[in-house]
């Protein structure tokens, strides 16, 4: 397990779970990144605006990192531009029809004991254990 | 004040998706690629994410039920409970993206940081992926159930 990182990840998903808990505190609101980002998009949303600031703090993020020296990883994706697009479709209508992801139901809806988050979770992550495990050893990936 | 609160909320999130590495579509794959686990190459780092993450927004939550918001009349907390047919074909779905290329809609969005052009093809494609999905749910719907389509898209996260 060379690759594991026990310490920046309890670090990292502790400011995960802060982050939904200061967000229920000060707006009331669930953190969940498809939900938030969905209302953004969503031509008769009217609360755009806390929405909108959630994003722009998200990807302010890494670049205030940068800003403190930390490289800035560009992100290893599949050279095929139609794997990309068809993933995005994927993630996109998938997550809207569930009304929810990762944040949404794998941490906000776990966290309040929901049994729709739970058997979410459990299935989207079947389903990419899945897929991982075609694309990188059946299929000679 | 209650769209600087969720700038700071959001400014969080992303550092936590930043020093876990969860920010890294390759470390999202090490830990979902089972295969590795007798090789020795396993990479459990996102279940001690989603581990830490649970425990804190565990115990926040609970007080967080106990009161209200400081910018808000109230909590919205989710009101769905059905274990239905969209739950398990949209998760089945979204798993299948998220397995094909390693992000999910968070460090998605926050990759566009770094300007890189596949992110900003799969960002684009997730949007078009939401817009289709309302499209379809609106079709025929009268205006009325629309906006309560869209409200109700708040209800998981």
């Amino acid at each position: 397990m060379a690759n594991f990182t026990p310490v920046s990840a309890a670090i990292g998903g502790a400011l995960i779970g802060l982050s939904a808990v200061l967000l229920m505190l000060f707006d009331g609101r669930i953190a969940g990144v498809t939900g938030i980002f969905a209302g953004l998009i969503d031509p008769l949303a009217t609360d755009r605006a806390w929405r909108a600031t959630f994003i722009v703090g998200l990807i302010a993020a890494p670049l205030s990192a940068a800003l403190l020296g930390y490289a800035i990883p560009i992100p290893h994706l599949p050279t095929s531009l139609v794997t990309i697009a068809v993933a995005g479709l994927l993630v996109g209508f998938g997550t809207r029809l569930s009304n929810g992801c990762t944040s949404g139901h794998g941490i906000c809806g776990i966290a309040r004991l929901s049994p729709r988050s739970i058997i979410a979770t459990g299935i989207f992550m079947l389903a990419a254990v899945i897929v991982v495990a075609v694309t990188r050893h059946l299929v000679g990936g | 004040m209650r769209a600087l609160a969720s700038l700071l909320c959001g400014f969080i999130f992303g550092w936590g998706l930043f020093i876990s590495g969860m920010i890294r579509p390759d470390k999202v794959l090490g830990f979902l690629d089972v295969f590795a686990i007798p090789s020795g190459n396993w990479d459990p780092s996102l279940a001690v994410v989603m581990a830490a993450a649970l425990a804190v927004t565990g115990i926040g939550y609970a007080l967080a039920r106990r009161r209200t918001p400081l910018f808000e009349a109230q909590n919205q907390w989710p009101t769905q409970t059905a274990i239905d047919a969209p739950l398990i074909a949209g998760s089945a779905l979204f798993g299948a993206g998220w397995g094909l290329v390693g992000l999910c809609p968070g460090p998605a969005i926050e990759n566009l940081a770094t300007l890189s052009a596949p992110v900003i093809l799969f960002v684009v494609a997730m949007a078009a992926g939401m817009a289709v999905h309302d499209l379809w749910q609106a079709r025929g719907a009268a205006p009325a159930a629309k906006r309560s389509l869209a409200q109700a898209g708040a209800a998981d996260g």
